[in-house]
């Protein structure tokens, strides 16, 4: 099947485009040999059929970090390329225009962002620029579908342009001859948007109206999480309970039992605590956590495609270079909420080592995702708030402390944020859809299966008797240095598969709200679960991620030591 | 009116100068060029995070957050 790669500067509405030109069989899929990820997607052309792909967004074909690298492998195997250009800044974008056209592949333009660059004053000669690139250039508005008809229908005129290779400094006297020649700019004044895109950044305003839009965010996610929760999924599980219990009777006592329905709390299925297959495995995927990542990414996709994010990157900015970061990472931070995989992937935006690995390894130790998170709503919940801030707190804290240690030890640069601001714009509601989709997916295809094998191995070792065995052999640690229930080694156990699934173990065994406090601290901080820790491997690499690894348990040990001295005492 | 040439970052929020040079090795120059800074471009200073935070700023049209040990490096002029 023929390729056809989009390729573009970052924020010129690519994603947008693909998501026009191609159907809903939308895959997100990693590049051999990394973990960059770029949408891949079909359309049929004349009856023939092309893979569509969205190439990480790149500001010239010469790489400066890992998804650039990637950006410039798509591009060397397309057939056909489409390259999509900011009309409201052709000058900056043609530098990329320029080294792809000097590759001789077919090719057509995309000159999108069209009517916001009409209304902005900015007139291009599209006509002229043709002739002077010599290959097909189609205005759009990808928003609104202007111009996408004709974009699918001229595809199949793209061809390689004319224009000799020349240097960097020859390309720059270059694009200003064309600029010169095709555009002109009428004077504009100050916009309302512009007004307040300034308000957002400028510290002043900015930080008071950052926290008013992250308090609203996880307000307005915990509400449609809620409201999914209980009028969609909780109801579902009350229709589907009783089946559940005419399974049980069907399959009487015995180690299928335990496997399938898991134990009886008082001659009934608890969802939380039976630990079976066809009850807590699936209750806690998609009653208790799939409806609050759905709200998490819907929110979060919203906040990225309006361009709220590098707002907040910058106003953060100074926090995170203390740390051994750069702004960019509160990225990695807000998508580790959801699910620390997709943060984990996000890691590849930075540029080097140091930064790669400070930013994981923090994630891995002090990002709560959404299912850990909904799991701890779920055990203090009903203790009261200040238990379920404790545990936030000590993350935070510990975020902060393991970053400026971090900083200080690991060799290596931390470059500086260096991050085009885009302006605000109305996101795009299927766009959004498709992205939130396809992130819902990947905690699907993600937890599910580890979540089966956890409630497996949890009762085929009971009932080898491995976990009393296991239970004695840490007991020192569990019970000496943490204050938590033997029982706790168990859920620790697990908390390495899945930690939702972990939390939910510690219900039954009656621990105090600061013993649970405690546990639930412990279990985020010591392990990532196992789909984080594959992906944290092909990150950073076999020797960055043992040295991870060592930082968490020790830091797991530590923390746990100290709440248990604070919170307990000895 | 006489002219000065500074650093970006002796620029105060609003105030507008044309870059007349950028100090550094090949990797910092093609870095900063193809984000759209380079010799001759007016530039303003949008906003400036407090203790010793980055830089947003607005050249050709477009805003972008720069470091300040990058913004040191470019060099601008103002009239006084």
């Amino acid at each position: 099947m023929k390729k056809i790669i989009l390729m573009g500067n970052p924020n010129v509405g690519k994603s947008v485009i693909f998501s026009r030109l191609t159907g809903a069989n939308v895959i997100a899929s990693n590049y051999p040999g990394t973990t960059v990820d770029f949408s891949k997607g079909s359309m049929r052309l004349e009856g023939e059929k092309y893979e569509i792909i969205d190439a990480p967004g790149t500001y010239s074909l010469t790489p400066s970090n890992k998804a650039e690298q990637v950006a410039l492998k798509l591009f060397e195997e397309g057939d056909i390329i489409i390259n999509v250009v900011n009309a409201t800044n052709l000058e900056r974008n043609l530098y990329l225009t320029l080294e792809i056209l000097e590759k001789k592949k077919p090719t057509i333009i995309a000159l999108n962002l069209w009517d916001e660059a009409k209304h902005t004053g900015i007139n291009i000669d599209v006509e002229k620029l043709e002739k002077i690139l010599g290959i097909p250039i189609v205005p759009t508005t990808a928003l609104t579908g202007e111009g996408i008809k004709e974009l699918i229908s001229r595809i199949k005129e793209a061809r390689a342009s004319r224009i000799k290779p020349s240097s960097e400094k020859e390309k720059w006297i270059k694009i200003g001859k064309i600029i010169k020649s095709v555009e002109k700019v009428e004077h504009r004044h100050h916009t309302i948007k512009e007004t307040i895109s300034d308000a957002t950044i400028k510290p002043v305003t900015g930080i008071p109206l950052a926290f008013v839009i992250i308090i609203a965010s996880f307000w307005i996610v915990r509400f449609i999480g809620e409201t999914l929760v209980n009028y969609i999924f909780d109801p579902i599980f009350q229709i589907y309970k009783p089946i559940a219990l005419q399974i049980s009777h069907l399959l009487g006592p015995g180690v299928l039992h335990d496997i399938i329905i898991g134990r009886l709390v008082n001659g009934d299925i608890s969802f939380m605590e039976s630990m079976g297959l066809l009850t807590t495995g699936i209750y806690v995927p998609f009653a208790a956590v799939l409806p609050y990542i759905i709200a998490f990414y819907l929110i979060l996709s919203i906040l990225e495609d309006s361009g709220y994010l590098p707002r907040l990157a910058t106003l953060v900015d100074n926090v995170f270079h203390k740390l051994g970061m750069h702004g960019h990472s509160i990225v990695t931070v807000f998508l580790g909420l959801g699910c620390n995989v997709p943060g984990a992937l996000s890691t590849r935006i930075l540029e080097t080592r140091k930064q790669r690995f400070i930013s994981a390894t923090l994630l891995a130790i002090s990002v709560p995702c959404m299912a850990q998170t909904a799991m701890v709503f779920g055990i203090l919940g009903r203790y009261g708030f200040q238990y379920i801030l404790i545990v936030f707190l000590t993350l935070l804290t510990l975020y902060l402390l393991m970053g400026l240690l971090l900083n200080r030890i690991i060799k290596g640069e931390s470059p500086e944020i260096f991050l085009e601001i885009p302006p605000y714009r109305r996101p795009s509601a299927l766009a959004t859809l498709k992205k939130t989709w396809m992130r819902m997916r990947w905690f699907l295809k993600d937890a599910i299966p580890w979540l089966f094998l956890g409630v497996v191995l949890v009762n085929v070792l009971y009932s080898l008797g491995f976990i009393d065995w296991i239970g004695n052999l840490f007991a020192p640690v569990i019970e000496g240095v943490l204050g938590l229930s033997r029982g706790a080694t168990t859920a620790l156990l697990v908390g390495f598969l899945r930690k939702d699934l972990a939390v939910g173990m510690l219900l039954p065994l009656n621990m105090t709200p600061y013993q649970l406090v405690i546990a639930a601290t412990i279990l985020t901080i010591y392990f990532p679960c196992v789909a984080t820790f594959t992906v944290l491997l092909r990150e950073l690499g076999l020797k960055d991620m043992i040295k991870s690894t060592l930082i968490m348990v020790l830091t797991a040990l530590t923390v746990g030591g100290i709440l248990r001295l604070i919170l307990i005492g000895l | 009116m006489s002219k000065v040439v500074v650093p970006l970052t002796e620029l105060t929020e609003r105030l507008e100068g044309r870059i007349v040079e950028l100090r550094g090795g090949f990797g910092f120059q093609r870095k900063v060029r193809v984000m759209g800074f380079r010799e001759g471009k007016k530039i303003r200073v949008i906003s400036v995070q407090p203790a010793g935070g980055p830089l947003t700023i607005e050249i050709g049209g477009s805003r972008i957050t720069i470091g300040r040990g990058m913004a040191q490096r470019i060099f601008v002029e103002v009239e006084q």
